[in-house]
């Protein structure tokens, strides 16, 4: 059976910007992946490819073996989405909206009801969108997305803005879509959490290329076994230089705020040479923490940036 | 349409267009009220019989016209009513010319010395100004200035002695106030049929920037909905909503002015549609790429501004030069107006209409299929 998603060496520049540089991907069915990256690294610009509204300028896209050209009414129908930002008629009621999305794919008020209570908009069923909570828009966005039962569902980054509990709530409603295992998403997200919970594959995007790829575990594999130390001196405006002359491993320095990182792959022989290596320039530690590596870090590592700034 | 899934989708798509707009309570005034008060305005102003009033300054050497003695201050003494301003110390007099059939003549003298009325002349405070002349009265004015020379005129009689119109004249004048010849029959169909351009221009130029701004354009082509439902429905919508606001004047017109059509009714119904087509087709070519409201606005403009002005909504294209004339006649908005106006007071039919009406159509159906190619959803 063919993957739910293909993506073959896609290209797509505008004016002067290359958005999407060269990207493979390949989701499998019933399978949930994310493209993780910071604004501006082209997910939209892909997932928008995916959903056939934008054209590559090269490369191929096929959804369940089909391309968009020839087939764009049966793939209309099978897949569901939502926009990074749409904003629907404001003076329509939920209702409304929702019969309106329905009666595109010919379904009926059953359908338009079960959606209401799977995305719990029920008491908000004659409320005008205009007075809609950005969270409650959100799950509106969401609901127009499922009705349809897609099998492909692409969100392009469904929960931002949303508090912590909003934002829960709708991860537990595409958990509970993953249950059925016949749908296969894909979901652009800033939030590293978010690709953690839902996605069996994670894609860290950034500048138009997938940097790399794999289940969180895979990514992560390599270095299970190194840990992070962060530190602060007590020692502000020291320059890089001074803290990190002669020091057994790289230390990334913030002079600021007087806090560095060093990353160490045996921690039990490294503490004690970094305390050892402390000790001997006379710098004085106020605070220490030591932590597993993260999607985070990785990335941080991968583009010199971090997610979130 | 024949299969009834897609009535299914055309008819919400109907009802949200719908709802969208008579959700919007300003609909109410600017698609109802505001015309209505423009025919009222207008009318009122341009039917009733007006009273005139000339302003006419007389030179006296002295302030007071007891002591001068020559025919014109003769005949303000005897005829005139002294108004006393206490602001103003220049005296003055007031002559009212009665005439039911065209309106009362008032004369309003002010004596000043020549310096004074020629400033009032050039402001236009004054129409006339009269100066004795040895035994008898010479009079100033702009020969170019109509209003002035009619003040020479009235004036003239009325010292000579003759009313403005005797009762044996009188009887040749015949005021015309018969439905079908006044302004307000000529105002109405223009109102009308402007109403209509402007509710579709840019009721959907702005429909369509909206949402196309909104991204809510491209979520729909995102889903199986069929593009031309979609621009079909919002014509559908627009041109109901035009046709309640068409009626709603008529009506209107007809109570207060006694307004009525002549001619056949079936006839005014085919061109109102083939206009409303035509426009919303236009508008919907205009509104196909633009997603900025500024972009917009400045394209309705230069499509209604022009014919606005030259189509003959409030006066006559016939003021315009000659060689602009037939020009003018092949805007949509003059075929539409001049074929409406003439079923409203010409008692015209289909034999005048249908031609107009064919060419609206294939006006709009020409532009909504272009601008449905080179429509931009995204
Ligand atoms: N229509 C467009 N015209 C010109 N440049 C564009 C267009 N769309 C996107 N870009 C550019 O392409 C790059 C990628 O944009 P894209 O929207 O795909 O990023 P993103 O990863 O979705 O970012 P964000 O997290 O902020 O949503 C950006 O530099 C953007 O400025
Ligand atoms: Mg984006």
């Amino acid at each position: 059976m063919a993957p739910a998603v293909e993506v073959q060496d896609v290209y797509k520049s505008f004016k002067n910007v290359r958005a999407v540089r060269g990207v493979d991907l390949e989701i499998e069915n019933g399978r949930f992946a994310a493209l993780l990256g910071p604004n501006g690294a082209g997910k939209t610009t892909l997932v928008e490819m995916i959903e056939g509204i934008q054209k590559p300028d090269q490369g191929e896209i096929r959804i369940h073996g089909m391309p968009w050209k020839g087939n764009e009414q049966r793939l209309r129908h099978i897949i569901g989405l939502s926009l990074q930002e749409t904003r629907f008629i404001d003076k329509l009621s939920v209702w409304e909206i929702l019969r309106l999305f329905a009666s595109f794919f010919s379904l009926g008020k059953n359908r338009v009801n079960e959606i209401l209570e799977l995305v719990g908009l029920e008491d908000k069923r004659q409320a005008w969108v205009v007075n809609l909570s950005g969270g409650q828009r959100q799950r509106l966005a969401l609901g127009i997305a499922l009705l349809n039962h897609p099998r492909v569902l692409l969100l392009d980054e469904p929960t931002t803005g949303l508090d912590p509990n909003a934002r829960r709530e709708i991860w537990s409603i595409l958990l509970d879509l993953k249950k059925g295992a016949e749908t296969s998403m894909v979901l652009t997200t800033h939030y590293m959490e978010e690709a953690e919970e839902l996605c069996d594959h994670i894609l860290i995007i950034d500048q138009g290329r997938v940097l790399r790829e794999g289940s969180l575990d895979q990514l992560l594999a390599d270095e299970t076994r190194e840990k992070i130390i962060e530190f602060t001196l007590d020692a502000a405006g020291l320059s890089k230089e001074t803290v990190s002359a002669g020091a057994p491993f790289s230390i990334e320095w913030d002079s600021f705020n007087a806090r560095g990182t060093v990353i160490l792959d045996h921690i039990e022989s490294q503490l004690p040479q970094f305390f050892e290596f402390l000790h001997q320039k006379n710098l004085h530690m106020k605070n220490m923490e030591c932590r597993k590596k993260t999607l985070d870090d990785l990335f941080t590592e991968l583009t010199g940036r971090r997610l979130h700034e | 349409m024949s299969n009834p899934i897609c009535h299914h989708q055309f008819f919400h798509l109907v009802a949200a267009h719908g709802k969208e707009i008579i959700r919007e309570p300003a609909v109410i005034f600017w698609g109802i009220i505001f015309p209505m008060l423009i025919s009222l305005g207008l009318g009122l102003s341009f039917t009733q019989t007006r009273d005139v009033v000339h302003h006419v300054g007389v030179i006296s050497d002295s302030a007071d016209a007891g002591q001068n003695d020559s025919k014109i201050h003769a005949f303000l003494r005897e005829h005139g009513q002294k108004v006393s301003e206490p602001t103003d110390h220049a005296p003055k007099y007031r002559l009212t010319v009665e005439n039911p059939q065209l309106g009362d003549t008032t004369f309003v003298f002010t004596q000043t010395d020549w310096k004074t009325a020629t400033v009032l002349l050039k402001r236009d405070r004054l129409h006339l100004i009269v100066e004795p002349a040895g035994g008898d009265i010479a009079y100033h004015f702009d020969p170019r200035n109509p209003d002035a020379e009619l003040a020479y005129l009235k004036l003239t009689k009325a010292i000579s002695g003759k009313p403005v119109a005797s009762p044996e004249i009188a009887g040749n004048i015949k005021p015309l106030t018969v439905t079908g010849t006044r302004y307000i029959d000529f105002l109405v169909p223009g109102l009308i049929t402007m109403g209509a351009m402007m509710s579709c221009m840019w009721g959907i130029s702005y429909g369509m920037i909206d949402k196309r701004s909104k991204k809510l354009l491209r979520r729909m082509v995102a889903t199986p909905m069929r593009k031309s439902h979609f621009l079909m429905a919002l014509m559908v919508v627009r041109i109901s909503m035009n046709i309640i606001e068409a009626v709603l004047l008529f009506i209107f017109a007809y109570l207060v002015f006694d307004i009525a059509v002549q001619g056949s009714i079936a006839a005014l119904a085919v061109i109102f549609l083939a206009g409303n087509i035509a426009f919303c087709g236009i508008a919907i070519f205009v509104s196909s790429r633009t997603a900025t409201t500024e972009v917009g606005n400045g394209l309705v403009n230069a499509v209604v501004l022009p014919m606005t002005v030259m189509s003959g909504i409030f006066f006559s294209y016939h003021n315009f030069p000659d060689w602009s004339i037939p020009f003018i006649q092949k805007l949509p908005l003059t075929l539409f107006t001049d074929g409406i106006r003439s079923i409203f007071n010409e008692g015209a039919g289909f034999a005048e209409t249908t031609i107009p009406a064919a060419i609206l159509l294939a006006v709009g159906g020409i532009f909504f299929s272009v601008g449905l190619r080179v429509f931009r959803w995204h």
